[in-house]
């Protein structure tokens, strides 16, 4: 039986991540709290709108527009100060480069401190890094924008016309996928630039996730995890997405899927957490309903503890081994 | 969302606040953000500009209007808005309600329709009025070669006939016969340096079916202005057809105050039936919707022992019933639209059409 510890913190949960095995829960207040012997906490920022993690490091970016790095030691560096902005969004890159953006603009961090600025005719909704080489993508109004910061080189541009809020690459680069402020996601094979169009949720999808080795991609926006097939030769098109851990009315609100097995953890807007098998729709529930919905979850590397955040500030970690 | 377990989470109004420079947007927001009146706000800016307080509630956005994929020309909402609500919703308590400040230029319908098309928002937050502040020295000249100006004076809940003491009686009275051709729903508040009393533009509930009209001694004309609270599911009409969309067509604005592009009809009518006109104004919204900038009605249905009231901006259409209908009041049916190009007469004759 799974067990559940859990963290009552006092904030909206932007993330959870796994830091050298130790569990860090970042708040929308700027503060952000790890379990490590104990109750511990570090304050980076005055309002802390994003995050992502880099390896061992945690990038936040907040809204007093600086862009920290934080150890799992909860010492901490300031990688970027630009002033009375929003940092809307932050991801990390190969070679200690970090991007980060706050309005029309994405800069891009070398690892040597250089920083070098993209500006955008429209808003740069949200950014991340292709998983080889310097390549960062930019979800933006009509489409995404694939730049090669370390290099004088053009910008490859992808057009599909909305508003493109989210952005993520397959784990072997071969597709890059947005959510939209529609109900939909939208994709590319990077390849041809062969459009697919993922669509018929009842709400906005706001949490991706890849499964191991790449193979699905599950989503929020349903009263279910939706699980669209791309290990098929044109990605899902033409296929089923799979719906797992279907709850009659409430929203699934985030997904993440096992780092090892073909599993996904889901989190509801009641607050539950089902987890999913993709082969047989087999599910467990690992937390019932609570008080608000779930905004994050994050599996440990050997894929036995799930830490959990939500709406409120209830958190914690869930042992499946129990 | 239907969700049973968690507690209804009360919405944080927001209040639009239009206004072309110079109107006295920025001497209003300081007052706002100073004054001891026991409420905190959150301000959305498009420019840090000259508002001389630091304060971390003041935050800075892009004005980016996305068009929603959806075929339906009217379908836009301010994508940065989206964004900035969201993020302060995260951090909740820190204010009581939020102020979005627009630029004169700004079509105010994007920010509006912002708060019925993006469900986040529409469950986190709920739009309290649309304020317009205008200079009543230069509004006349503005209103004649600006179809901006005139968009925004048509779409406000209220106006702030702003530096009244820079005119004479007779331009004053010009020009609110002027804003009351274009608007007859709204409230006018008149000031000297923004120096209107904050109540009077701050929680009106403009857009809340409870309280929608209930404020607007113009519209009500000498009815008594209680209301109760009831609650409704909101019955709530959109348009996404990719047939909506209708062409619009630019004519030439003439320096006649009758022939502005925008212009207003009210109708007043009997007892309604009540499945005709459902019919009818959700066809209107959605075929002229794109020429609507709002509609406001109270309907009096037959045999309904409640007052309907039924709003909307452009094709977004939202209807309910708001309180019984008082001894002694009179069930008659009224109905305010404020657009470009309204086809008046067939309007009118509809309406006629769906009396008992």
């Amino acid at each position: 039986m799974p067990t559940v510890a859990p963290f009552d913190l006092p904030a909206h949960c932007i993330g959870v991540f796994w830091l050298r095995d130790i569990p860090h829960f970042a708040l929308a207040d700027g503060i952000v709290h790890r379990l490590d012997d104990g109750h511990k906490s570090v304050e980076l920022h005055d309002g802390l709108l994003s995050a992502a993690q880099a390896g061992d490091r945690l990038l936040t970016g907040g809204e007093d527009g600086k862009v920290c790095s934080l150890d799992p030691d909860g010492s901490f560096e300031t990688l970027a100060e630009i002033g009375r902005k929003w940092i809307s969004s932050v991801a990390a890159g190969p070679q200690d480069i970090v991007g980060f953006a706050s309005g029309r603009t994405a800069y891009v961090r070398f690892a040597d401190g250089r920083i070098k600025e993209l500006q955008h005719p429209r808003t740069v909704e949200a950014i991340a890094f292709a998983p080889k080489g310097v390549r960062l993508g930019v979800a933006r109004y009509n489409g995404a924008t694939l730049h090669f910061p370390a290099t004088e080189g053009k910008p490859t541009e992808l057009e599909w016309e909305g508003a493109h809020t989210g952005i993520s690459f397959s784990p072997d680069g071969k597709y890059l996928v947005t959510t939209m402020q529609e109900n939909a996601l939208h994709g590319w094979k990077l390849a041809d630039s062969k459009h697919m169009q993922m669509a018929g949720y009842p709400a906005k999808v706001k949490s991706l996730s890849w499964s191991a080795k790449g193979k699905w991609l599950a989503t929020s926006g349903a009263p279910a995890a939706i699980v669209w097939p791309f290990h098929h030769k044109d990605g899902p098109m033409g296929k089923a997405p799979l719906e797992l851990g279907t709850r009659g009315t409430i929203l699934a609100t985030h997904v993440c899927c096992h780092p090892n097995e073909d599993v996904v953890a889901i989190g509801f807007a009641d607050g539950m957490i089902l987890a999913a098998r993709f082969a047989d729709n087999k599910e467990v529930v690992l937390r019932r309903a609570g008080r608000s919905a779930i905004t994050a979850l994050a599996w440990d590397k050997a894929g036995r503890r799930l830490a959990f955040g939500s709406d409120d500030g209830a958190c914690g970690i869930i042992d499946i081994s129990g | 969302m239907s969700d049973q377990t968690q507690p209804a989470k009360a919405q944080i109004p927001v209040t639009v606040l239009t206004g072309f420079l110079g109107a006295g947007k920025t001497t209003l927001l300081n007052r706002i953000l100073s004054e001891d009146h026991g409420k905190r706000y959150a301000v959305i800016v498009n420019e840090f500009g000259e508002i001389g307080i630091d304060n971390d509630l003041i935050v800075e956005s892009d004005e980016e209007i996305y068009e929603m994929n959806n075929g339906c020309v009217c379908c836009t909402v301010r994508g940065d808005l989206v964004r900035v609500l969201e993020g302060l919703m995260r951090r909740p308590g820190r204010f009581d309600a939020i102020i979005v400040e627009t630029t004169g230029l700004a079509d105010p319908a994007p920010v509006a329709q912002t708060f019925f098309m993006d469900d986040d928002v529409r469950n986190k937050t709920m739009l309290d009025a649309v304020v317009a502040l205008v200079d009543a020295k230069h509004l006349p000249l503005r209103l004649k070669d600006s179809d901006e100006a005139q968009n925004q004076v048509a779409f406000a809940d209220v106006i702030v006939l702003n530096k009244t003491d820079l005119v004479s009686p007779e331009e004053l009275a010009e020009v609110e016969h002027m804003v009351r051709t274009i608007n007859p729903m709204a409230a006018i508040i008149r000031a000297e340096r923004a120096n209107v009393p904050l109540d009077q533009i701050l929680d009106r509930g403009s857009f809340d079916l409870n309280r929608v009209l209930a404020n607007d001694p113009h519209f009500l004309e000498g009815e008594d202005h209680d209301h109760h609270d009831h609650d409704h599911d909101h019955d709530h009409e959109h348009c996404h057809d990719e047939n909506c969309g209708h062409d619009h067509h630019h004519h030439h604005h003439h320096s006649h105050i009758e022939e502005l592009g925008v212009k207003s009809l009210s109708l007043r009518g009997g007892e309604m039936d009540p499945s005709r006109f459902m019919t009818w104004i959700q066809r209107v919204a959605q075929t002229e919707g794109p020429n609507i900038l709002r509609l406001k009605g109270i309907i009096a249905f037959k045999e309904d022992p409640q007052r309907y009231v039924v709003q909307g901006v452009h094709m977004i259409l939202e209807g309910n019933h708001q309180r019984d209908w008082k001894d002694g009041e009179k069930r008659e049916s009224r109905l305010v639209f404020i657009g470009r190009e309204l086809k008046e007469d067939l309007l009118r004759q509809e309406f006629e059409v769906c009396q008992v």
